[in-house]
């Protein structure tokens, strides 16, 4: 075990009780977002606005922790200026560091706040370190959120390749993982995360209880249908079951959620910065159980323990609020590239 | 929020039988007066609010039997009696789901996944209700729920509850 400081544990709040929870229960930095289609969790009812921004900030900046802003969709034509406005609003409530993927909006970003930490949003697409040192080069970005597609080998390669800060996935939802690029949501519905700001959004969402079972449709489109004892995972086209060549299967991914407890000592030791939770969406009880598990695995690794082990306790917590009830470790451990 | 953990449990079929042919207005009433209390309290965002009016609900506990049909207009939560056609959003679940929902025990979405809760209807209007009872803020003064702690040692005494890891 090497002598690396602990990452940050960074951690979602889609409303004010989830940033609290993430606060009390052990994060280092919370993510947030405009109630709009400035980031990429654009949901009915979810996320802050700037009193509630306000106030959020000052509760975990009075805390010693920091807050990052997520602006990571992209900027649509005719209305750039309300990205910009919001990266306006956010410099002037003071968040620790934006989090963005268009360049343009890093430019804009860069030159009218130059003080203001930015970082390189996953939604960037940045998977190789020349295209993490071209945004430090042209926008002094002081870290980079590496795509969920990179064996840690990969990572590490990264990591000792640039001088930008990197933070990887630790835990949450997968989706193909294609981001920033993703517009499968708009084969089904004409709407998708880089243009509104959420994946199959829940307007063209039904559950349809029928005897026996439960279909999910998009935009009239059958995703999948769950048999009364199977769980379900979110209507999106990639994590659907479709007859393919007489067979009907996962064609594109199973629902299925990101878990590294068993990696963690491995990505402190290659020099991860900071380790993210997925779920923006998820309420402050899903916050609270995730943000207190990983808590507890990244302070059992301080001081170079060599001893680490996975408690049970803690793989059940993070089973139990798993999409489809399971758990991977994703590209981290794959053995193709 | 509470020190005890509700437990996941069903409630003996018995008791839905008779529980369906009880009457449901002290359900919706209850929950109604819940509801306006919060918006009273300015618990409820304003933006939220505007989106269910008109809407109808039903909240549906499957093993009590319990039904509660509600709607919001005029800034106001109120019962709907009788039976007034497809609801747009129905929540069902068994009693402990709610439970430990509406103690934070656990997520939606968990719940959700594991086939715990069910939402048909207007998934959108359901989205925005999660999201609205999720960033009720609670002040110091209704931040524990009445009789819920005592309501949860006493279910953790029920015969036949099973738990799910």
């Amino acid at each position: 075990m090497s002598n690396n400081p602990l990452p940050e544990l960074v951690c979602p709040a889609g409303s004010l009780p989830a940033l609290k929870a993430a606060v009390d229960n052990g994060a280092d930095t919370v993510y947030l977002g405009f109630k709009n289609d400035t980031n990429a969790r654009n949901f009915a009812g979810l996320n802050f606005d700037e009193k509630t921004m306000a106030e959020g900030l000052h509760y975990a900046q009075s805390r010693g922790k920091e807050v990052l802003l997520a602006l990571n969709t992209y900027a649509q034509p005719g209305r750039v200026q309300a990205w910009r406005e919001a990266v306006d609003v956010a410099a002037g409530l003071g968040v620790d560091a934006l989090i963005l993927a268009d360049v343009g909006l890093l430019a804009y970003a860069r030159e009218k706040y130059p003080d203001l930490n930015l970082h390189l949003s996953v939604q960037g697409s940045a998977t190789n370190y020349e295209a993490v040192n071209f945004c430090h080069k042209e926008f002094g970005i002081r870290r980079a959120v590496l795509p969920r597609v990179l064996t840690l080998a990969q990572v590490e390669h990264v990591i000792k390749n640039t001088p930008v800060e990197i933070e990887v996935f630790g835990f949450g939802s997968l989706c193909v993982m294609n981001e920033g690029r993703c517009w499968l949501s708009s084969y089904a519905c004409g709407e998708s995360p880089n243009t509104v700001g959420a994946c199959s959004p829940a307007k063209y969402v039904r559950w349809e209880k029928n005897p026996g079972r439960m279909d999910a449709r998009l935009n009239g489109i059958l995703i999948d249908s769950y048999g009364d004892q199977e769980n379900a995972g979110y209507p999106t086209l990639c994590k659907g079951r479709f007859e393919v060549q007489g067979e009907t299967y996962y064609a594109l991914e199973e629902p299925t959620s990101l878990n590294v407890l068993s990696v963690l000592p491995e990505i402190v030791k290659i020099g991860v910065r900071a380790i993210k939770v997925e779920g923006r969406q998820r309420s402050p009880a899903y916050v609270t159980q995730v943000t207190r598990t990983l808590r507890a695995a990244l302070d059992s690794l301080k001081d170079g323990n060599d001893r680490y082990s996975v408690k049970p306790s803690w793989q059940a917590e993070l089973t139990k609020v798993s999409e489809g009830h399971q758990a991977t470790l994703g590209a981290y451990n794959r053995p193709w590239r | 929020m509470s020190h005890f953990t509700i437990p996941t449990f069903k409630l003996p079929e018995f008791v839905a039988k008779i529980g369906a042919h009880l009457p449901q207005w002290p359900h919706a009433l209850a929950l109604v007066s819940g509801l306006n209390t919060a918006a009273k309290l300015k618990l409820l965002p304003e933006d939220s609010l505007q989106s269910l009016a008109g809407k109808t609900f039903l909240v549906a506990v499957n093993d009590t039997g319990g039904e509660a049909r509600f709607t919001y207009a005029n800034g106001w939560f109120r019962p709907v009696f009788g039976a007034a056609g497809e609801p747009d959003l129905t929540f069902r679940a068994d009693l402990s789901a709610y439970l430990q929902l509406v103690s934070r025990q656990e997520d939606p979405d968990t719940l959700f996944f594991n086939r715990q809760l069910s939402i048909e209807g207007d998934t959108e209007l359901g989205l925005v209700v999660k999201n609205m009872l999720d960033a009720i803020e609670w002040p110091p003064s209704v931040g524990r729920i009445p009789g819920l702690e005592r309501l949860s040692a006493l279910v953790a005494t029920l015969p036949g509850r099973s738990h799910h890891a």
